[in-house]
């Protein structure tokens, strides 16, 4: 039963794997940029939400209001500001601008909050539970975490089919210079999808919060863990992405299960395996 | 052959000959060190070297080969072990196990190439730095190196290398040197031979260069496998001058990548000279401003990301671009003889290797 219960946390762990991955998939999709600041973003909001609960006394869910929009906005105005000049033909300065970025934001958190550990308290969300047989307890937190994934994922998913922003964001993917020529402002667009990109990061860093501690240097393991459900699930496909994240999530807690200083490197060693076995991923995208 | 006798290809020039002259006497003075150096002198160079060669290296992979890794450091963290587990369980002399961790290293990079080379672009970067945190988290597993809290070298490991301090400090003062210098030697050596050729012209267009045969994979993964092995090398270099080895110091990020970065950005990426003038920069930056703590780096990342936006090609790209100097001569001059030549009126090698590559007269 031991075996099963961590199957069950790892798949619910997922969801929370699926959203860090989420807006990292959505960006490369849109401008073929690889954010290596994503999980120190992540972590930033983690803060934000740490600061804005105290100043406004508000709980968990509803300072999401705050925070989503908040994060929204600075990836707004990171892309136009900054990310759209480094990109190009050349991969290196995006990669290295926000490696630079990434670098800053760990500083700029070590240097203000300390190298303290910290966690986002949410009253009694944090140790209610509820039963579903066979000595299995299921939190009410990690289940409300995967079930926003599942909705953030769906919500993505219509933005991007189903909404004119998603065509113009699905046309610049396709040919930046003949989306332009359509009369579609890459730079705005561009900012648009880290705008949602950094929304999504901003539920990310609050639920992370939520769940275990972090401090200033907790981001770069999140970049991996999101990457490795991106590329796990297949390149360009959210839902894969979802179960990428589960795969993830559940190679862990089977690690953590066999030993407890195999958590992490279990599931680095399944991402090797598929990248061995099926390098485009478990479910890639049909192209064409 | 008539045709051939009226040009010919050059690639040394009048400042690249005196900058050989002038870089023997320095090393000749460098050498020299423990005699008119202190202990600290000596080892502040150490470091100066180790870090001169891991920024050539990772200058060789991401400015002449494409390939960007921010997980060099699984190799360094590796060399580092290695040192340990042959000087301890072996009882080799700690300097001899630095040609060892070279060799193993290299051999660990063939599975390890093989799997991230499935990677293109940025996510090959992200996809090293996963290989770098199983090294680390492998390692930390291993009981008999110290587990996650590492280890130290024991002190008989150490006095077996020489009985004294003094001759101990001066022997891994050498070695560093030695390693730092190959290490320039072994980068400028691969960019003028056949490889190099290759490379530069895979850098300027991946399909032209395979319309005249190179063999794009092949090239990027020897140049891969053999800079894994020499930063191998300089890792168990690194933590011979340590002597103290944990996981987490190992395989750090930020020590033994994101500063390497940072050298070559500003140094000048994609040219020999620029990790040099790098190394200088950010040792003088450390020096000034390593008291800052945590805004010191939140400034080496600022004026790395200010570098990359508005200087690209670092400070030596400036310097080339100004000047035409270049101390490293990789590059084929085409003078053509009679009717309006001028000597180096063409250069290429930087800008059209495509064409250099094809042409008739390749001086080896």
């Amino acid at each position: 039963m031991e075996w099963v219960n961590a199957v069950v946390q790892g798949i619910l762990v997922g969801g929370l794997y699926a959203l860090f991955a989420a807006g990292l998939s959505l960006i490369f999709g849109v401008m073929r940029l690889v954010n290596i600041a994503h999980g120190d973003l992540i972590v930033l909001s983690a803060y934000i939400a740490l600061l804005t609960m105290q100043a406004t006394g508000l709980d968990l869910m509803t300072n999401l209001i705050i925070v989503v929009p908040l994060m929204a906005v600075l990836g707004y105005a990171l892309q136009r500001g900054l990310l759209n000049f480094t990109l190009g033909r050349d991969i290196l300065p995006p990669l290295l601008v926000t490696f630079g970025l990434s670098i800053i934001i760990q500083n700029g958190l070590l240097s203000y909050f300390t190298a303290d550990s910290r966690r986002l308290r949410s009253g009694a969300l944090e140790v209610s539970s509820f039963p579903i047989g066979g000595g299995i307890d299921i939190g009410v937190l990690p289940l409300i975490t995967f079930c926003i994934a599942v909705g953030v994922i769906a919500l993505l998913q219509f933005v991007f089919y189903a909404t004119p922003v998603g065509r113009a964001f699905r046309a610049t993917s396709d040919d930046p210079e003949v989306a332009r020529i359509m009369g579609i402002d890459n730079r705005h667009i561009f900012g648009l999808a880290m705008a949602l990109s950094l929304a999504v990061v901003a539920i990310a860093g609050v639920f992370l919060g939520a769940r275990t501690i972090f401090d200033p240097a907790s981001g770069p393991a999140r970049l991996l863990f999101g990457f490795e459900a991106v590329i796990i699930g297949g390149l360009g496909n959210l839902w894969g992405t979802l179960a990428g994240g589960i795969i993830l999530g559940v190679a862990q807690a089977i690690g953590a299960q066999i030993h407890p200083g195999w958590q992490l490197l279990a599931g680095h060693i399944v991402f090797l395996i598929v990248l061995a076995v099926r390098p485009r991923g478990l479910f890639p995208r049909v192209e064409g | 052959m008539s045709e051939a006798a009226r040009f010919r290809v050059t690639q040394s020039t009048r400042t690249s000959q005196v900058a050989a002259i002038v870089a023997l006497a320095g090393i000749v003075v460098l050498a020299a060190v423990p005699w008119w150096g202190g202990r600290s002198e000596m080892l502040l160079l150490g470091q100066i070297f180790a870090y001169l060669a891991l920024a050539s290296l990772w200058n060789l992979l991401a400015g002449f080969t494409g390939l960007v890794s921010i997980g060099q450091q699984a190799y360094v963290g590796f060399g580092g072990y290695m040192l340990f587990a042959f000087a301890i369980f072996a009882g080799i002399n700690p300097l001899l196990t630095i040609p060892i961790a070279g060799a193993l290293g290299a051999l660990v990079a063939i599975p390890v190439g093989m799997l991230v080379f499935r990677l293109s672009g940025a996510y090959f970067a992200i996809g090293t730095w996963v290989v770098a945190e199983v090294f680390r988290l492998s390692f930390a597993q291993v009981s008999a190196l110290g587990g996650g809290s590492g280890n130290s070298l024991p002190a008989h490991v150490v006095r077996g290398m020489a009985p004294d301090r003094d001759m101990r400090d001066m022997l891994i003062y050498w070695a560093a040197l030695a390693i730092a210098l190959a290490v320039i030697g072994f980068v400028y050596a691969i960019l003028r031979s056949r490889q190099g050729l290759a490379l530069t012209a895979i850098r300027d267009s991946e399909p032209a260069s395979e319309s005249l045969g190179v063999n794009i994979w092949r090239t990027k993964f020897i140049v891969y496998v053999l800079s894994a092995g020499a930063t191998a090398m300089v890792g168990a270099l690194i933590f011979l001058q340590k002597l103290r080895i944990s996981p987490d110091a190992a395989f750090s990020v930020n020590d033994w990548t994101a500063y390497v970065i940072f050298i070559t950005v500003i140094g000048g990426i994609g040219r020999i000279e620029g990790p040099l003038i790098g190394t200088v920069v950010y040792f003088l930056l450390r020096e000034l401003l390593s008291d800052l703590g945590p805004v010191y780096l939140m400034i080496l990342g600022a004026v790395a990301i200010v570098v990359m936006l508005r200087a690209p090609r670092g400070i030596w790209g400036f310097v080339v671009e100004r000047y035409g100097i270049e101390l490293f001569p990789v590059q084929r001059r085409l003078h053509l003889e009679g009717a309006g030549g001028s000597p180096g009126m063409r250069r290429t090698g930087a800008s059209a290797a495509g064409a250099d590559a094809a042409s008739p007269a390749k001086p080896e």
